[in-house]
């Protein structure tokens, strides 16, 4: 007798996300679905207006990664016009980004995944002093986790729990068995939780000190960067290259320490073991280090074959929306993509919480699409990332990803998995952290011949332009696809790293990344789904990023079929 | 009693009134600041700027510590609707030391998707939980603008799969105050700019009662904490401007308290973006700055810690704490020239003509003469 478990909000994420899984007798999930539950309409709104705005608005998507919107829209229109930015600008941008990246995985692996793995009731009965000799296993000089801290943070917490009131921590699956860590390693992590509040802070600031502002920078324009004074400041240099060692120092302190810890003690646990079930990963070349010279290369694996990797090609890039709330005449390229919704709404049926509204996965089912490389679907992200520029024989990711293994004793396998795809994200913080000192110090050395930040744009009314720009986002390879005509947007297109992962099933039946991790899950306690939580916050889930409109013919109000509270 | 003397004393009473309820701590504050390393002194000075923060006389700094010392009594429903989540994060970035362990620690945070331990069904309980067991006590932040289109069905949250629309009119019910952070909440923000395919509304077009607006996409951590801070330590809604905002946080406009603004008095402006007078600090009004139609204290607080605001980072002001500011004040890097925006401000009108060359009516007399003045030493 299978049963129904509906996951909706799925919390610690960007956005609106429903997840819901089948079980069968022994709670094994056999079915799953991924439903965004939220359509905004940006890239309508775009229509119509000049190329010159649409970075600022186009970064509205998310506030989150908050700075790649903004960068891969205003790129995407330098594209179009064929406008060659100065080098200066470049580094600049790719300042901005590593600061980005520090800070969205910091914020991720400890504020929205860190619950997954850590039990906040169990660090309560640790023993502090112990924890303390604990941390030492991990790394040679531990971060906030000093007998004295612990003990600290510890009490602290206790003055919570013994009200009954936990807050922000009420309610949780504490207490599932999937948890691994010892009462110790939950205080230690704990701690981080709590000291990566004040780390995230100090990277955002990293990210003002060039943008202007954290979250919704506004410093960069099509031809370049306005923040021309800050880059000729050596205080404001300093200033960031100071922010940039305090908060790398928490990411080889205690980021990379608390993932090798995760690695050992969930290692044997069935619910992180599984997880890669969409072989096919796919990046772009992003973080510039010098003039030509990337951080990350650019490729496509299939099947898992990392011996086989081979160019990205954009134009085997194509949207389905056979079970999105859209309709269309087949899987469309995004230059020409429409998008005319079809919402549907929900079936009621029997859940394990008692009879609910839930998605009809025979027909349309979210707001996301299923994008398709050369019609498979695909996973992005740091895993895939660092899993091609492995296979392209990256000395910096190759060294990173074999060390890791190596302190881990854990097979290459092992990164096809929930623990692969979490330690992944650490290692790509460490070695945008490490690597971006090179971007720095490029922009030094050039800034002594060149002071120049920006380049005027032509744009001339009579033609027609068209164009793209592809970046690694926090979340993955992200690419906006613009057309302008009139001098204004003709039609704009964002697939995005969390629409690749999270859509639907296709036309052909195949599953996203999101849905076919959860298959073969065994669950716990399907009334309490932490497993299912734990894998698809590994993903790093940003809904508001994944749903994007585009055709202005698409507003039709009139079709929508069945309110949800109107049963 | 003048003015202030009737604040202070309506501030005490609402102390009072906080004492009343259940403590949700056992232990003191200053136990739990010196354990997290902050002394008494450093807490004292957080208090001060938070009192000169809310343009309030410093006696009031004691009443903002006895605020911040007695938060924990209120309960905090934080909803997110048609958004991106910016607001969030800019609340995680406050950024006086340790402040974001305070409100951890000292506003009860019953739900909050993104940074809430609870998921789905258990999720959907907190949030039954706390409508019902606060009613009336409860501050409401919402976060996003309200899709209305068919129903409101363009979003839907929880298992049960009630609309957002449904959700927000049903907190607001029982809430003591409800504050929109952000201008999605509060103008319905970028969703509801033209053609508005999901029919996005701010928050006080779909309820009943009072609402505090708090533009900025996203409004600084600043605001956001100091609105908070406001409700607690007197029970009422500070004093609004036209628009629902707070008058301490968006009481001026960007132009009169800019960093650039004596280059606009000069008549030195940049010309294209990273020319010699972008290098120089100069005026940004002729690539698009919006400072002259915008209120917030953008120039005096910053974001991030005092790191920055978009001026200083050589772009013009947006605009984005204002209504409709998305139709209104594109393109973003072009002079709004003569427009004239909520009738508000003529002068701004006048002051785009004379930088445009037109005329040399409205603005004060030095800056004209040194207008005059440049172009005679070109």
């Amino acid at each position: 007798m299978s049963k129904r478990v509906v996951i909706d909000p799925i919390t610690r994420i960007e956005g609106h996300l429903r997840v819901e899984v089948e079980v069968d007798e022994n709670n094994v999930i056999q079915k799953a679905w991924s439903s965004s539950t939220l359509w905004r309409g940006i890239e309508v709104i775009l229509k119509g207006r000049t190329p010159m705005d649409v970075g600022l608005i186009v970064q509205r998507i998310c506030g989150v990664c908050t700075y790649s919107h903004y960068r891969c829209g205003t790129e995407a229109v330098e594209n179009a016009l064929g406008v060659k930015i100065p080098l200066n600008a470049k580094y600049l941008r790719s300042l901005m980004q590593t600061s980005l990246n520090m800070h969205d995985h910091i914020v991720h692996f400890y504020h929205l995944h860190g619950l997954d793995w850590v039990d906040v009731v169990s660090a309560l009965s640790a023993d502090p002093a112990l924890a303390a000799q604990v941390a030492l296993k991990y790394t040679d000089n531990p971060i906030s986790a000093g007998e004295g801290d612990l003990r600290a943070v510890q009490e602290r917490v206790k003055g919570l729990v013994e009200t009954g009131k936990l807050g922000p921590f009420a309610n949780a699956y504490w207490g599932n068995s999937t948890y691994r860590f010892t009462p110790e390693q939950n205080l230690i992590a704990l701690s981080h939780y709590l000291k990566a509040l004040e780390v995230q802070r100090i990277a955002a600031e990293m990210l003002a000190i060039f943008g202007g502002k954290s979250p919704h920078p506004q410093s960069i324009v099509v031809g370049g960067v306005t923040s021309v004074r800050d880059m000729l400041s050596p205080a404001r240099l300093q200033e960031w290259k100071q922010k940039h060692a305090i908060v790398n120092d928490f990411i080889i302190r205690a980021y990379k320490a608390d993932v090798v810890m995760a690695a050992e003690a969930f290692g044997s646990e069935p619910s992180v073991l599984g997880g890669v079930n969409v072989k096919n990963f796919l990046a772009t070349d992003d973080f510039i280090l010098g003039d030509g010279q990337f951080m990350f290369n650019q490729g496509v694996i299939m099947n898992g074959d990392l011996a086989g990797v081979s160019d990205l090609n954009p134009e085997l890039i194509k949207e389905d929306v056979t079970h999105a709330w859209y309709k269309a005449d087949g899987a469309q390229h995004p230059y020409d993509g429409t998008t005319v919704p079809d919402y549907t709404g929900f079936v009621e049926r029997d859940t394990v919480y008692g009879k609910l509204p839930t998605v009809d996965g025979d027909g349309k089912y979210s707001w996301v699409k299923s994008p398709r490389y050369q019609g498979e679907p695909v996973e992005v992200g740091p895993l895939a990332c660092l899993l091609v520029s492995y296979a392209r024989g990256n000395q910096v990711v190759v060294d990173a990803v074999n060390g890791l293994l190596a302190a881990t004793g854990l097979p290459i396998e092992a990164l096809f998995t929930t623990l692969g795809r979490t330690a992944a994200r650490m290692l790509q913080t460490v070695i945008v952290a490490e690597e971006g000192l090179k971007t720095f110090d490029a922009l030094l050395t050039n800034l002594q011949s060149d002071e120049s930040t920006y380049t005027k744009p032509e744009i001339d009314s009579n033609k027609e332009y068209v164009g793209h720009a592809m970046i690694e986002a926090p979340r993955g390879m992200l690419s906006h696809w613009i057309r302008i005509k009139g001098g204004k947007v003709e039609n704009y297109q964002a697939v995005v790293p969390t629409t690749w992962n999270a859509g639907p099933v296709d036309g052909q039946g195949n599953m996203g990344p999101y849905e076919a991790s959860l298959i073969g899950l065994k669950l716990e306690d399907p009334t309490k789904p932490l497993e299912v939580i734990r894998i698809i916050h590994s993903f790093d889930p940003c809904m508001a990023c994944a749903v994007h409109v585009m055709d202005y013919k698409g507003t039709n109000l009139g079709e929508f079929k069945i309110d949800p509270n109107g049963f | 009693m003048d003015t202030h003397e009737a604040l202070y004393q309506q501030g005490v009473a609402r102390m009072e009134q906080l004492r009343q309820l259940q403590p949700r701590h056992s232990e003191s504050l200053k136990d739990k600041m010196l354990q997290n390393g902050i002394s008494r002194r450093d807490f004292m000075k957080w208090s001060a700027s938070v009192t000169a923060m809310l343009a309030l006389p410093l006696p009031f700094s004691t009443l903002v510590a006895e605020a911040a010392e007695l938060a924990n009594r209120v309960p905090l429903i934080w909803l997110h609707m048609a958004e991106c989540t910016g607001c969030s994060e800019s609340l995680i970035r406050t950024d006086t030391p340790n402040l974001d362990s305070l409100i951890f620690d000292h506003v009860s945070l019953e739900y909050h998707e993104t940074l809430m331990a609870a998921a789905g069904w258990q999720a959907e309980e907190n949030l039954e939980h706390a409508l019902e067991a606060y009613k009336g006590n409860y501050l409401l932040a919402v976060e996003g603008a309200v899709p209305t289109a068919n129903n409101g069905a363009y979003l839907t949250v929880g298992c049960k799969g009630h609309t957002g629309l449904h959700i927000v009119k049903e907190a607001a019910e029982g809430a003591a105050a409800i504050i929109s952070v952000g201008t999605c909440a509060a103008f319905g923000g970028v969703q509801a700019a033209a053609p508005n395919p999901t029919g996005a509304k701010g928050v006080y077009e779909v309820v009943n009662k009072p609402v505090i607006n708090l533009g900025g996409c996203p409004p600084s951590e600043k605001n956001i904490v100091g609105t908070l801070m406001y409700f607690i330590m007197f029970g009422k809604l500070p004093a609004l401007d036209m628009f629902n905002r707070p008058k301490w946080a968006y009481g001026a406009r960007v132009h009169d308290n800019c960093e650039r603004r004596g280059r606009f008095d000069a008549g030195e402006f940049v010309e294209e973006f990273g020319d010699q007078g972008a290098k120089d600090g100069y005026c940004l009004y002729k690539v698009g700055c919006k400072g002259p139609y915008t209120y917030n204290n953008c120039p005096t607080e910053r974001f991030n810690h005092h790191t920055s605001w978009p001026v200083l980072a050589g772009h013009g002001c947006m605009g984005c704490s204002e209504p409709n500011f998305w139709d209104d004040m594109a393109d973003f890097e072009k002079p709004l020239g003569r427009q004239l925006l909520h009738g508000l401000d003529a002068t701004t009108d006048t002051i785009g003509a004379v930088i445009l060359g037109a005329t040399a009516v409205g603005i004060g007399a030095h800056a004209v003469a040194s207008v005059f003045a440049k172009s005679e030493e070109e």
